[in-house]
């Protein structure tokens, strides 16, 4: 199975201050990705490496095989929506697509037009007085416009109120669907990513903590609650993601490849958002398991 | 990419050549009026007789417009600095397009490539164009007024030289500081200085000037103290049509210069003299004694003695060295111009990310 992007040992420096370091992680093809983490996680750094804004200080990161920005090939390869989604403000809409147009060469201008007017957008409208939403999603038809196997999505939605933010995602849905394109998508709203993704890395502070298919990873993982007792008499085929106590009661956020059978026990799913949780907490640290394999399918 | 390039510079470059199409109607219109009166008056004034009269009446016309289309072309090359030059990469960096425009199928070296040459070549033809205008339309004037080097500055080919500096200069500092405003204002000094530096020390060394040996005579020396020094005799410098004086001084044949202590012992009337009806210590740079009245003479027998021993030395630009200051001048500014574009885009493909 190849990754789409596959950094080693990846660390980006500014001055004194390590904005990513050591970042090692492999996505795989095909799939709606989503980049889970707090704020200064390194998630917005990592994407830019990716995308080549940015050149890494250290080790290396190879996106669809390439080193990215190498050459206008390796560009149009990758779509990028920034965080903010930058637009030019004194530009209108139909000067963006005839800009997307003039900048890449297997530019798509009629799906980029139906796009538009399928959004209901004014096509003369000057981009700075579009709305936050029209914004986003007119730098998504651009990042689609130029056909790229993989489009990447730094924070898109996190500036939208939440009709906006569930346009764009369906409209990103849309997209997959159509274009069969491989998707990243950072974020630190778990909702929305559950919405879009089939597949989630979580990131902390550099270090992957939890990575792989969310039905996987919901159906291996479950909350164990009971009558409080030491967390090493749980059945031995789980592992102990996060532990809560009360007077009482001991809840447990577990993973465990096999069904748990355990009559003392009440065994419950567990949600995506307290999934994810769980494992950016600090919990997580000591008893967590090696983290899922990055390329698993 | 080009395309991309106009789309965004075509309402800058709309008023930067606007203005200019304003400023050539100007200048066509009232053209032909001051070559009528070069031809009329100035021209022909040798066969009247009076030609300084003449000239200095011809120079009084249109003297504002002059001045104002002068003061034009050296503005213009720091207006594209500011306006051209500094917001050229910081606008996008502050408004963070540049991470709409890096990441489309162009690479950031070729954006780069495109607008420095294309916004760059538009800068070069503006102040170029109005260094045409204003040369053409001033050369009555010019012809008349006999002092190329002290219009150097504002004709020919030298400000196409100072708006390539200072649009690269602009672009840079926008590189380098991130924020419009700032790299504007910075642009702005670091332009004034670099030209002011020049001029004052670059400038005067750039070709040897011409010697010229004078005879002491009356006509060309005044008598005074500098600085409430001593007093001594002052040379005027000489009339040397279209020339640039760098100094003019009394020496002897080893090239001592002269001093107060030689006319004190050489001319003790005139010194004296001037030392009671003069303003002995003058405030202001260079005093001139009053020449006591029936002193004519002795300040003749003064500069008659003098001038047995010492002779008059003038060091100058001839008006032949001009086009030669005006071709060194605008390649070392173009040089400059290259050398900042290199470290532009040494610092967008390196720093910027």
């Amino acid at each position: 199975m190849s990754a789409v992007l596959q950094a080693s040992g990846l660390g980006k420096r500014y001055g004194r201050r390590w904005a990513l370091s050591d970042c090692t992680l492999a996505i795989p093809e095909g799939k709606v990705i989503g980049l889970v983490g707090p704020t200064g996680a390194g998630k917005t750094t990592l994407l830019h490496l990716a995308v080549g804004l940015l050149a890494p200080t250290s080790g290396t990161v190879e996106v669809l095989g390439g080193r990215p920005a190498d050459g206008p090939v390796q560009l149009g390869r990758v779509g990028f929506v920034a965080q903010d989604t930058p637009t030019y403000a004194a530009l209108s809409v139909t000067d963006h697509l005839h800009l997307g147009g003039w900048l890449n060469p297997r530019w798509d201008n009629d799906g980029a037009e139906r796009r538009i007017e399928r959004l209901g957008l004014d096509p003369h409208q000057r981009a700075g007085a579009l709305s936050g939403g029209q914004r986003a999603q007119l730098a998504l038809t651009m990042a689609i416009a130029k056909r790229p196997e993989l489009l990447v999505l730094d924070e898109p939605v996190a500036s939208l109120d939440p009709l906006a933010r569930r346009e764009f995602l369906q409209g990103l849905a849309d997209v997959v669907v159509e274009h069969g394109v491989s998707v990243v998508l950072s974020s630190h709203l778990v909702a929305d990513l559950e919405r879009v993704c089939d597949y989630v890395v979580v990131l902390v502070a550099s270090r992957v903590r939890m990575a792989g298919g969310i039905e996987e990873l919901l159906a291996s993982h479950h909350r164990v609650t009971g009558p409080r007792r030491d967390p090493a008499s749980l059945p031995a085929n789980s592992q102990v993601i996060e532990a809560s106590h009360t007077d009482t009661q001991s809840t447990f956020i577990v993973r465990s490849e096999g069904p748990i059978v355990d009559q003392k026990w009440t065994i419950e799913p567990v949600g995506l958002e307290d999934l994810v949780l769980a494992y950016m907490g600090p919990a997580g640290g000591a008893e967590r398991p090696p983290p899922l394999s990055g390329v698993r399918a | 990419m080009i395309r991309l390039v106009w789309r965004q510079f075509r309402t800058q470059a709309a008023v930067g050549f606007g203005t200019l199409a304003v400023i050539a109607v100007v200048a066509v219109i009232t053209c032909p009026h001051l070559v009528h009166l070069y031809d009329t008056n100035v021209a022909t004034c040798g066969v009247h007789g009076d030609c300084s009269t003449a000239t200095n009446a011809f120079l009084g016309n249109d003297s504002t417009l002059r001045t104002w289309l002068g003061i034009l072309v050296i503005v213009v090359p720091g207006i594209i600095g500011i306006f051209w030059g500094a917001p050229l990469v910081a606008r996008e960096l502050e408004a963070g397009t540049h991470r709409l425009v890096w990441t489309q199928s162009v690479t950031r070296t070729r954006w780069m490539a495109t607008k420095l040459g294309v916004i760059g070549v538009a800068s070069m033809a503006l102040a170029g164009l109005l260094s045409l205008i204003v040369t053409w339309w001033a050369s009555p004037l010019d012809r008349a007024n006999m002092n190329v080097f002290g219009i150097f500055n504002q004709r020919d080919i030298v400000p196409i030289g100072y708006a390539a500096f200072a649009f690269v200069l602009g672009a840079i500092a926008g590189v380098l500081i991130r924020r419009t405003l700032p790299a504007m204002a910075t642009a702005l000094v670091a332009f004034v200085a670099a030209r002011l530096a020049f001029i004052q020390l670059v400038r005067p060394h750039l070709i040897a000037p011409k010697l010229r040996d004078l005879a002491l005579s009356l006509t060309s020396m005044g008598f005074g103290s500098t600085n409430g020094g001593p007093f001594t005799l002052e040379p005027n410098p000489p009339n040397i049509p279209n020339a640039w004086i760098n100094s003019a001084q009394i020496v002897d044949k080893g090239g001592d210069a002269l001093t107060p202590q030689f006319v004190a012992t050489a001319c003790p009337r005139l010194v004296a003299g001037a030392q009671v009806g003069g303003p002995a210590t003058g405030s202001g740079h260079v005093s001139r004694a009053q020449v006591p009245a029936g002193a004519q003479e002795v300040l003749q027998n003064c500069v008659a003695k003098v001038g047995a021993t010492y002779h008059e030395v003038v060091t100058y630009q001839p008006a032949s060295h001009f086009w030669v200051f005006q071709w060194y001048e605008l390649a070392v500014y173009l040089g400059a111009a290259l050398l900042l574009t290199g470290a532009c885009f040494w610092w967008v493909r390196r720093r910027l990310s």
